[in-house]
C-alpha cells in the first residue's frame, strides 16, 4: 500500500500550550486575590472592579474557561492528529479557532470586572460573547470532525470518543442555558424564570463539570498516560464502558446541586439517584487509569510527568467519591453552602485539571522543543509544592465548613439558635487564612514550572515541521459478515456523535418537560407580585455586585433554618424571578426574608460600611452605589422585556414606570431622611435598598392574612 | 417566548422515566455484550493505537 507523507501542526499545540500557562497564572491570581479578600476585604482598594462579586466569577471563568479550556485544546489538537494519523483540518480554522478564544477570554475579564454579568454561576457571559462562543465552538468542531473524515486510521481510539462527547454536549448546553432577551447589549433576561432558571441552570452548571472539566480530561488521560508511561491501557474494554456508562448517567445528577430547595421532589430524587450510579463509571476510569501502571510503578519515581499524573487520577478518584456522597440529601444538608463544597471543587481543579495540565506539559513542551526539560529538579519541587499546596487548601476548607454548618445548627437547651450569623463568620478567619496560604503554595509551584518551561523553550529548538507516514483509508470499508453494531459506531464519527447526543439529551428532557409543562410542579401563591421598576433595578444591582456569590436566597425546610431567617421558600416565590438568585454559598446569611427585618437606613449605613452595623463582618464597603446614579436609560426596555417573557405588569405600564420610580425612591428618601440620612433620590443605593426590602415581603403578607 | 406552563398537565408523564429506564438497561445491556462477545484481537489492536507512533 502506498504511504502518505504529512505534516503535523505542532504551532497551534505550541500556542494552546502558552496560553494554558498564561491564563493558568491569571486564574489562580484572581482565585488567590479574592481569597485573601475573605479575611481582609480592603485588599480590593475600595475599587468596584476589583471587589469579591466581581473577581469571583472572573476567577472560576478564567480557571475553567481559559486555562482547563486552552489545556484541552492543547491536548486535542496534540493528541487527535496522531490518533488519526493526518495534519488538522485546516489551518486557518486552527488560527481562528485560536485567537477566537483568546478574544473571548480578554472580553469575559473586561466585562465581568465592569459588572456586566448574567449572574448565573459559571454562564456569567452577556449575550454577544455567548454568540462569540457559539460561533468559536463550531469552529473547533468544523476542525476537529474535519480532521476525522481525512484520517488515515480507521478506527477512533477511545480519547476520541471523549472529545466528540465534550464538543456535542458543551453546544447543547452553552445554547440552552444561554437563552436570553437581550435588553441592551450588555444586558439580557434568561427566557426561565425561578425553579425552571435553577433546574436548568444546574442542569448546566453540573455538566459543565461533566463536559468540560472531566470528559475532555478523560480523554486526555486515555491518550498521554499511556503514551508518558509507555504502555497501553489497562482495559480497552472497561475504557468503552466507562464512555458510555459516564455521559448517560453524568447529564442527569444537575438536580443534586438543588436538594432541599423550591425544586419538585422528584427532580431532587433523579438527580440523587443518577449521582450514587456515576460513582461506578468515574471510579471505573481512575482505575483503568492507575492500573496502566501496573508494573510500571518504578517510572513513575524518575518521570515526573508520571508523578503529576498519577496524583491527578488519584484526585479525580477523591472527587468523584465525594460527588455522590454530597449528593445524598442528608450529606448535602450538612455540606451545602458551605465551604465544603469549595474543598470538594478544588480537589478537582487543583487535582485533576491543574496537575493533569501541568503533567501534560512537562511531558509535551520538552517534545515539541526537542530538547529536555531544563530542570527535573526543579520540576519535582514543583510537584510536592503542589501537592502541599492541594492539602493546605483542602484540609481548612473541609474543616471550616464542617464547623460553619454545625453552628448553624446548634441550638441551646432553651431552643434558641446559639450562635449569631456572624458568629460563624468571624470563626472561619483562620481557615480563610490557611486556605490562602495553599494557594500561594499551588501558585507558587506553577509561577516555577513556567520558569522552568521557558528555559527549556531557550534551549530548544521548536520541531515545526515533523513528518509521519501512513497509508490513505480505502474508499469503502469491507465489513466481515461477523462485524458488530458497536464497530459500526466506532468507525463512523457522526453517527458517535448522534447516539452521544440523544443518550445526552434523554436526561435533560425528562427533568425539564415537567418542569416546564406541568403547572402543579411549580404552584402559584397569589400574594406573590412583580418587582416594581425600582425594585428590578435593585435587583440588577444585586446581580452586577455579584451578591449571589455569597448569599443565597433559598431558605431550606429545616428547623435550624426557618429559626433564622423564617419561612422556607417555596416554588412560587420565584416566578418573576428572571435569573434566579438562590445563590450556592452562605458566607454571609440568606437573604430571602431580608425584607422590612432592618430599617432603610441601616441597609443604607450597611452597605457604606458594613462593620458599623455589624462588627467584624468581612463584607466588603460599597461607597460607589451611594455616589453612583442609577441609570433610568433602559429601565423602560427592561420592564418590555420583561413583559414579554410573560411578567404580568399592566398594560402600557412601561410608560409609567419612570414616575413609578421616582415615587419609590421619594418614599426611600424620606424614610432615610427621618434617620438623618440626606441622599438624592436618583442614587443608586435607593435602588438595592427597594430591592432588598420587598425580598420575602410578599410570603409574609400571606402569612398575615392566613393569622387573620 | 413565555415558557411558563404552556399546559395544566400531561398525561401518561410516568411512561418519560420508564421510557428512558428501558432504554439505558437496553443500551447497557447491548453494550455489556459487546464488551464480552467483541473479537480480543480488536480490542488489543485499538488499545495499542496511541503507542503506534513513530516517535
Amino acid at each position: 500500500m502506498e504511504l502518505q507523507k504529512f505534516q503535523y501542526d505542532n504551532k497551534t499545540v505550541k500556542m494552546f500550550a502558552y496560553a494554558t500557562i498564561l491564563w493558568g497564572l491569571v486564574g489562580m491570581l484572581v482565585g488567590l486575590i479574592a481569597a485573601i479578600q475573605m479575611y481582609l476585604p480592603s485588599v480590593n482598594l475600595s475599587l468596584p472592579y476589583t471587589t469579591f462579586g466581581r473577581i469571583r466569577p472572573l476567577h472560576t471563568n478564567a480557571v475553567i474557561f481559559a486555562f482547563v479550556g486552552n489545556g484541552i485544546f492543547m491536548g486535542v489538537y496534540y493528541s487527535l492528529q496522531r490518533l488519526l494519523k493526518a495534519r488538522m483540518f485546516s489551518d486557518l480554522l486552527s488560527k481562528i479557532h485560536f485567537w477566537g478564544w483568546q478574544i473571548i477570554i480578554v472580553l469575559a475579564a473586561v466585562t465581568l470586572v465592569l459588572g456586566k454579568t448574567t449572574g448565573k454561576e459559571y454562564a456569567e457571559l452577556e449575550w454577544p460573547i455567548d454568540i462569540l462562543i457559539t460561533l468559536v465552538w463550531v469552529v473547533f468542531g468544523w476542525n476537529m470532525f474535519g480532521t476525522i473524515i481525512r484520517r488515515r486510521e480507521r478506527h477512533l481510539y477511545v480519547a476520541i470518543w471523549f472529545y466528540i462527547a465534550t464538543f456535542v454536549t458543551v453546544a447543547m448546553l452553552h445554547i440552552v442555558n444561554s437563552i436570553e432577551i437581550p435588553v441592551s447589549f450588555w444586558k439580557s433576561y434568561p427566557v426561565y424564570a425561578g425553579v425552571q432558571d435553577a433546574l436548568v441552570q444546574w442542569w448546566y452548571g453540573h455538566n459543565a463539570v461533566a463536559f468540560f472539566l472531566t470528559t475532555p480530561y478523560l480523554g486526555m488521560m486515555y491518550y498521554f498516560l499511556p503514551k508518558i508511561a509507555q504502555r497501553p491501557v489497562y482495559s480497552y474494554r472497561l475504557s468503552i464502558i466507562h464512555f458510555w456508562a459516564l455521559i448517560f448517567l453524568y447529564i442527569w445528577a444537575g438536580p443534586h446541586h438543588l436538594l432541599y430547595t423550591s425544586v419538585p421532589d422528584w427532580a431532587q430524587s433523579l438527580g440523587v439517584v443518577f449521582s450514587i450510579m456515576l460513582i461506578a463509571p468515574s471510579w471505573g476510569g481512575m482505575i483503568n487509569g492507575l492500573l496502566t501502571l501496573r508494573g510500571a510503578w518504578d517510572r513513575v519515581r524518575d518521570n515526573v510527568a508520571l508523578k503529576f499524573l498519577v496524583v491527578a487520577v488519584t484526585a479525580y478518584g477523591m472527587a468523584t467519591f465525594e460527588g455522590p456522597m454530597l449528593s445524598l440529601k442528608s450529606v448535602s444538608a450538612i455540606a451545602h453552602y458551605t465551604d465544603w463544597i469549595v474543598a470538594h471543587v478544588h480537589v478537582g481543579a487543583l487535582g485533576w485539571n491543574g496537575f493533569m495540565t501541568f503533567g501534560i506539559l512537562y511531558w509535551l513542551i520538552p517534545r515539541l522543543f526537542q530538547t529536555k526539560l531544563y530542570s527535573e529538579r526543579l520540576a519535582n519541587m514543583h510537584f510536592w509544592i503542589g501537592t502541599l499546596g492541594i492539602v493546605i487548601y483542602a484540609v481548612p476548607m473541609y474543616w471550616a465548613g464542617f464547623m460553619q454548618s454545625s453552628m448553624w445548627k446548634d441550638f441551646t437547651p432553651e431552643g434558641q439558635l446559639k450562635w449569631q450569623f456572624l458568629d460563624t463568620v468571624t470563626k472561619m478567619i483562620p481557615f480563610y487564612i490557611a486556605r490562602s496560604i495553599g494557594g500561594t503554595l499551588f501558585l507558587t509551584g506553577a509561577i516555577m514550572m513556567t520558569y522552568n518551561l521557558i528555559k527549556t523553550i531557550k534551549i530548544g529548538t521548536f520541531l515545526e515541521i515533523e513528518e509521519d507516514e501512513a497509508p490513505a483509508l480505502t474508499g469503502e470499508y469491507q465489513s466481515h459478515s461477523k462485524d458488530h453494531w458497536h464497530r459500526w459506531i466506532e468507525r463512523k464519527p457522526i453517527q458517535l456523535m448522534i447516539i452521544s447526543l440523544v443518550v445526552v439529551a434523554i436526561g435533560g428532557l425528562v427533568e425539564f418537560v415537567p418542569v416546564f409543562l406541568v403547572k402543579s410542579n411549580i404552584p402559584t401563591i397569589a400574594s406573590v407580585k412583580p418587582y416594581t421598576p425600582l425594585e428590578l433595578e435593585g435587583r440588577d444591582i444585586y446581580i452586577r455586585e455579584g451578591c449571589y456569590t455569597c448569599h443565597s436566597q433559598m431558605i431550606r425546610p429545616f428547623r435550624s433554618e426557618t429559626a433564622r431567617y423564617g419561612e422556607y421558600s417555596k416554588a412560587g416565590e420565584f416566578v418573576y424571578d428572571h435569573p434566579f438568585q438562590w445563590g450556592s454559598k452562605r458566607t454571609g446569611p440568606d437573604l430571602a426574608r431580608i425584607g422590612g427585618k432592618y430599617p432603610d437606613s441601616w441597609h443604607y449605613n450597611h452597605m457604606l460600611d458594613p462593620t458599623s452595623m455589624a462588627p467584624g463582618s468581612i463584607m466588603p464597603q460599597y461607597p460607589w452605589l451611594l455616589e453612583d446614579q442609577l441609570d433610568g436609560n433602559s429601565t423602560m426596555a427592561k420592564i418590555k422585556a420583561m413583559k414579554r417573557l410573560g411578567v404580568p405588569y399592566p398594560d402600557g405600564f412601561e410608560k409609567i414606570a419612570m414616575q413609578e420610580m421616582e415615587k419609590q425612591a421619594k418614599e426611600i428618601t424620606e424614610n432615610l431622611k427621618k434617620d438623618g440620612i440626606e441622599t438624592l433620590a436618583d442614587r443608586e443605593i435607593v435602588a438595592l435598598i427597594a430591592y432588598l426590602q420587598r425580598l420575602g415581603k410578599d410570603i409574609k403578607a400571606e402569612v398575615l392574612k392566613a393569622e387573620k | 417566548m413565555k415558557f411558563i406552563n404552556y399546559l395544566e398537565s400531561i398525561s401518561g408523564i410516568g411512561i418519560y422515566p420508564l421510557i428512558s429506564l428501558i432504554v439505558f438497561v437496553g443500551f447497557f445491556a447491548l453494550v455489556t455484550l459487546y464488551i464480552i462477545k467483541g473479537n480480543k484481537n480488536h480490542f488489543e489492536k485499538l488499545r495499542n493505537l496511541p503507542l503506534n507512533e513513530k516517535n
